[in-house]
């Protein structure tokens, strides 16, 4: 099937091209840090993880979403998805591909990244993490491809794929929580000590990837002949509709306990998000843009406005991706070292190197999921192929 | 192969061979060949513990004295980024040290005082539970050891330390170290965590840790398992405190104040 | 044939980048390696002798400084070393090895570099100065 990724228009070959020129920068600047070290971060001591780290969390959140299509289709029987499930686990292989590429470019001795496996720490949640994430990869590959390859042939998927198919639902569940998990058991960070953390997570993937794939989808149908149904893009928006509001409804619930408890280590991060704190409000207008983007995309998605036209949909979709994409790939890690443990703030923004590193790695994860649906869409398309579409 | 008494003796009449003359052949170390005297064998302590008198720092040398004294024996890098710094001890104020015990009438004394900050080798260290690779990991006599062989510089860790405790080697830290200043004492690569390791390399030879050993009587070291140690006399007869004991860590660094 | 015109190339391409070491290096056979043992403190022993005879230490001498490295760091936290005929040693690289081979350059680096080994020892660990 993967020939199919090698034929298509002047179009995707500039695209391929014009990704590529940036994995390539990314991958300079990545050399360029590999030899000094990450010293060339805006990280620090009082700050020790940064964009990457922030990355690979939000990512995390865009490959369990793919749960949200698989869910309906196997277990309630939505079978407007049955044409789609493909794409959120194609979707779910590029996000993990990114979360491990930002995991290796953010270890400081990546020639020793596999002590990980060398020497099991069931203890450490980055060893689970580690572990979850790798199968969920797996686990997407064999199910993604084997479907699609019985789809082309017009058979039924192998009998094995099923078991795995109901095993990828707690799966994409556990990614996400383990991920949580490593923000969550930190003693001495209020801003992450939280019980939520885990469906906070949760809810806010659940909002960002099926917004993220209803993009995709409409953009699908824009460059080919190939459309997801308007059933299916409606029935994704309702779960983007529903996670986004329970995204907001959970920070609500962190801003109350904080702030009626009135305890000053709980306190702290959400003033310096908010509001700054002791001068130091370099994310105060990111924290806005997202609060405000995040709102009005919800309710822009209750009104009838979204269900008339896609035109207003397709903005929702963009400000509930935007807003959470600001919430957890940007600021959820930063101020959770906000203020040190010794309370100091030291403010964190990235430099450019670290900028095109991690555009270098989005960069190679478009180009994954460029290929991957390159191949899906047109064996769906195929007139040669036994497609049942 | 255990360790017995004349073995001992045998490494730390090596050990202060090695710092007087700076000589030193395998061969002298045939059986018998050597009778040294050494201090009270240190190298069998079961939870060792510092217990820092705050009421002897009186002024910036007497810290100042005892961070040298570190920082000369661990080749620990001046670099130049302080963001980017590493700190295996130095000082902070009342309100950074103790952050959960905010006071607004303390004491002029106090307010005002610096306070020696290392890593407290806790009892229940966050750092060894979060370690994906046992990198960093507790020892059977209490230390929390860094193995810098193993560290993938994760900076898990840095994250986990409830103290700060923990420096990352953003750069290759020799190029902040023109000359080490032990050179009996390794330096460490680019992209690992480090932090104090309680001298466990002077202990292993009979020796006190380097801070206490500068600090003319203020810093004690021992062992707390040790009933009758000096340790647990000063703590017995004194009132102290320790950092953020709610979080369940158990320093093992105590302040008499 | 179909497609030779593009076949042919690339097979040719694709030979030529598998033995490009083979023909790069022709003719710059690094010479053979000759360890010096040549030191001071050597110099001055009756019976130059190390931890174990000198075959052993060839083939085995990675070896026993990683064991030594998990022993000391986290195994046991015992630092001496009694080789086989009774003699003690301390179990380190720098503030063992080294003090009688202060020769890094002509006893380490030679076989390693000739071998293309490239340990790490030395990232952290502090060579002696070498006075020529």
């Amino acid at each position: 099937m993967f020939e199919k990724a090698l034929s298509g228009t002047k179009t995707y070959f500039s695209w391929i091209i014009f990704l590529l020129i940036f994995i390539g920068i990314g991958f300079a600047c990545y050399l360029y840090q590999y030899n000094e070290g990450l010293g060339i971060t805006g990280m620090s001591r009082d700050v020790s993880w940064g964009f990457y780290i922030a990355q690979f969390t939000f990512l995390v959140g865009v490959a369990a979403s793919a749960v949200m299509l698989v869910l309906p289709y196997y277990l309630h029987d939505v079978k407007v998805f049955g044409k789609i499930t493909i794409l959120g686990e194609f979707l779910a292989i590029a996000s993990v591909v990114m979360c491990i590429l930002f995991v290796t470019v953010d270890v400081g001795y990546p020639n020793r990244l596999l002590n990980i496996i060398l020497y099991p720490t069931p203890n450490s949640i980055l060893f689970w993490d580690f572990l979850v994430l790798n199968i969920y990869l797996l686990l997407n590959l064999l199910i993604g491809w084997n479907v699609l390859a019985a789809e082309r042939k017009a058979v039924a998927p192998p009998q094995w794929v099923k078991p795995l198919i109901y095993l990828s639902i707690p799966w994409a569940i556990s990614i996400h929580t383990v991920t949580a998990f490593l923000y969550a058991g930190m003693p001495s960070r209020h801003f992450w000590l939280t019980a939520i953390m885990a469906v906070r997570f949760l809810g806010s993937a659940f909002a960002a990837g099926p917004a993220f794939l209803i993009l995709l989808a409409l953009l699908v149908k824009r460059l080919s002949t190939f459309d997801a149904g308007q059933e299916a893009i409606n029935k994704l928006r309702n779960i983007v509709t529903y996670a986004i509001l329970a995204s907001i409804f959970f920070v609500l619930l962190e801003l109350f306990t904080a702030f009626y408890s009135n305890i000053p280590g709980h306190k702290h991060a959400f003033q310096y998000l908010f509001f700054g704190l002791e001068g130091h409000n370099k994310y105060v207008a990111w924290t806005w843009i997202s609060v405000v983007a995040g709102c009005l995309s919800a309710l822009i998605l209750l009104l009838p406005l979204a269900r008339k036209s896609n035109a207003w949909l397709v903005a929702a979709c963009i400000g509930v991706f935007g807003s959470l994409w600001i919430e957890k790939g940007l600021t959820l890690v930063v101020t959770g070292f906000m203020p040190s443990p010794l309370e100091h703030i030291t403010e964190y923004a990235p430099t450019l190197p670290e900028i095109f590193i991690a555009l270098g790695v989005w960069a190679t994860g478009f180009l994954v999921l460029t290929l991957l649906y390159k191949i899906a869409i047109s064996v769906k398309l195929d007139p040669n192929s036994a497609s049942i579409h | 192969m255990g360790i017995n008494r004349r073995e001992f003796l045998r490494i730390a009449g090596i050990a202060s061979l090695w710092g007087l003359g700076g000589q030193a052949a395998f061969e002298i170390l045939k059986p018998g060949a050597i009778e040294a005297q050494a201090r009270a064998p240190l190298s069998q302590g079961k939870k060792w513990s510092m217990v820092i008198d705050t009421r002897k720092f009186k002024t910036p040398e007497d810290f100042q004295r005892c961070i040298d004294a570190c920082n000369k024996t661990h080749n620990v890098p001046k670099v130049a980024n302080v963001r980017q710094e590493i700190k295996w001890i130095w000082t902070e104020k009342y309100e950074n040290a103790f952050p959960d015990d905010q006071n607004q009438f303390l004491p002029e004394s106090m307010a005002h005082k610096s306070f020696l900050v290392l890593c407290n080798h806790c009892t229940d260290p966050p750092c060894v539970r979060v370690c994906p690779t046992q990198a960093t990991f507790k020892r059977p006599d209490g230390i929390v050891m860094m193995d810098y062989h193993r560290c993938i510089g994760c900076r898990f860790c840095m994250a986990g330390c409830p103290y700060g405790a923990r420096s990352f080697n953003w750069r290759d830290p020799r190029k902040f170290l023109k000359e080490p200043t032990n050179p009996e004492y390794p330096t460490r690569s680019k992209g690992v965590v480090e932090k104090c390791n309680f001298c466990e390399e002077r202990i292993a030879k009979g020796l006190y840790p380097a801070c206490a050993e500068a600090s003319n009587g203020a810093m004690t070291f021992g062992d707390l398992d040790n009933p009758n140690s000096e340790v647990r006399k000063l703590l017995k007869e004194n009132y102290s405190i320790r950092r953020k004991p709610s979080l369940g860590t158990q320093p093992n660094v105590y302040f008499l104040v | 044939m179909y497609d030779e015109n593009k076949i042919i190339p690339m097979i040719i391409v694709f030979v030529i980048l598998v033995t490009f070491p083979l023909w790069y290096n022709l003719g710059k056979a690094a010479a053979k390696p000759d360890p010096k043992i040549d030191t001071p403190v050597i110099r001055q022993m009756k019976e130059k002798k190390c931890l174990e005879p000198k075959a052993t230490m060839k083939t085995t001498h990675m070896k026993i400084l990683d064991e030594w490295r998990h022993e000391v760091v986290r195994g046991d936290y015992k630092r001496l070393y009694t080789a086989a005929d009774g003699r003690v040693f301390e179990k380190s690289l720098q503030n063992g090895c080294m003090k009688c081979h202060s020769n890094k350059t002509q006893f380490c680096d030679q076989c390693h570099n000739y071998m293309e080994v490239k340990p790490f020892c030395w990232d952290c660990h502090i060579a002696p100065k070498e006075t020529k």
